[in-house]
C-alpha cells in the first residue's frame, strides 16, 4: 500500500498581502510591488542583504519559501533535503523584457550581468537552496495554472523513493506589478491536510 | 577626483542595490569586495560594464578588474587615468 502524504504549512502570496495557513501575517496598500515585497520582507526581519539584488520573481518565491521555512522553524545553518517544485505561467518574462531593453539598441549595447543572470525561472530555486543549504531535488515547470494533480504526484514519488524527506511545491508567478502570486506548500509525512489534487486546489483558491 | 569619487560611490549604491548604505558609509579606501563592502563576482562583471557605458574604458582582461576595483580611490585613479569620455 502507497504511503500517503500530508501538506503541513502553506504560504500565499498576492495582491500586496502575505498570509500562512489561511492567516494574513501581513499586508500593505503600497503602489508597486517592489515596495510592497521590499516592506513584508523587512517584516519578516530576515537578515540577507542578497534579496535586494534578487529579480522580482526570486523576490517572491524566496519570501513565500523563507515564511514557511521559518515557521517549521528549519535551521537554515543545518542542511535539510528538502525537495523544491516550483511552476508558474509567466516563467522568467518579467526579467527577460528587462534584459531585451539593454540590449534593443545596438549604439547603447549595454546588457546588465545582474539582471542576466536571472533571465531562468528556475534560479528562484537557487535562491532558496543557497539560503537554506538545500543540496537537494529540484525542478521548476511552466504551466498555464496551477496544476495540482502533476504536481501532487511529482511531490509523491520524490518522497515515496526517498529522494527528499519533505517537499516544498507550489506556483510562483510573476507577470508584473499587478499580476504576481505565491503559493507555496509543504509537502511531509506529518501535518492536518490530505496532500491530494483536491486539498492543493482548495488552499490555492482560499 | 572627489566629485567623481562620489559619483562612483552613488553609482555603486544604486546600482549594485546596497541596501541600508549611505554615500558617508563608503570610505575611500574601504575593499569593495570580501569583508568590505562585500561586492560578489556579479557586481565585478556590472562594475566593467560602467567602466565601458560611463567613461569608455575597455576591460580586455576581466582580472585587471581586481586591482582597479580594489576602492573607490583605485576606481577613480584608473578612470581619471584611462577615461575616454
Amino acid at each position: 500500500m502507497s504511503q500517503s502524504y500530508k501538506i503541513k504549512s502553506y504560504c500565499h502570496i498576492k495582491a500586496h498581502e502575505v498570509s500562512l495557513n489561511g492567516k494574513v501575517i501581513y499586508a500593505n496598500d503600497s503602489n508597486t510591488f517592489s515596495e510592497f515585497i521590499k516592506a513584508a520582507y523587512k517584516s519578516e526581519k530576515t537578515k540577507y542583504p542578497k534579496f535586494f539584488k534578487m529579480d522580482n520573481l526570486s523576490k517572491l518565491a524566496f519570501l513565500a519559501a523563507d515564511v514557511l521555512l521559518k515557521n517549521e522553524n528549519f535551521d537554515p545553518e543545518v542542511e535539510q533535503n528538502i525537495a523544491l517544485v516550483f511552476s508558474n505561467k509567466s516563467s522568467s518574462l518579467d526579467t527577460d523584457r528587462k534584459h531585451q531593453e539593454t540590449i534593443q539598441d545596438p549604439s547603447n549595447y549595454y546588457p546588465s550581468p545582474a539582471v542576466f543572470v536571472y533571465t531562468l525561472p528556475n534560479i528562484c530555486i537557487g535562491e532558496v537552496s543557497i539560503k537554506y543549504k538545500l543540496n537537494s531535488e529540484n525542478s521548476f515547470f511552466i504551466f498555464d495554472s496551477l496544476n495540482a494533480r502533476h504536481l501532487k504526484i511529482y511531490s509523491d514519488i520524490l518522497l515515496s523513493n526517498k529522494k527528499a524527506d519533505e517537499v516544498l511545491c507550489g506556483w510562483v508567478d510573476f507577470e508584473d506589478d499587478s499580476h504576481y502570486e505565491a503559493f507555496l506548500y509543504l509537502v511531509s509525512l506529518e501535518g492536518n491536510t490530505d496532500h491530494n489534487e483536491h486539498e492543493i486546489n482548495k488552499l490555492y483558491n482560499i | 577626483m572627489d566629485a567623481l569619487k562620489q559619483e562612483l560611490k552613488e553609482f555603486i549604491i544604486e546600482q549594485l542595490n546596497l541596501e541600508d548604505v549611505n554615500v558617508e558609509d563608503i570610505a575611500n579606501d574601504d575593499p569593495l569586495f570580501g569583508d568590505g563592502l562585500g561586492l560578489d563576482s556579479i557586481d565585478a562583471l556590472e562594475l566593467i560594464v560602467m567602466l565601458d557605458k560611463n567613461y569608455g574604458i575597455k576591460l580586455t582582461d576581466p582580472k585587471q578588474g581586481r586591482a582597479i576595483f580594489e576602492s573607490i580611490d583605485t576606481m577613480a585613479a584608473y578612470i581619471t587615468e584611462h577615461r575616454a569620455n
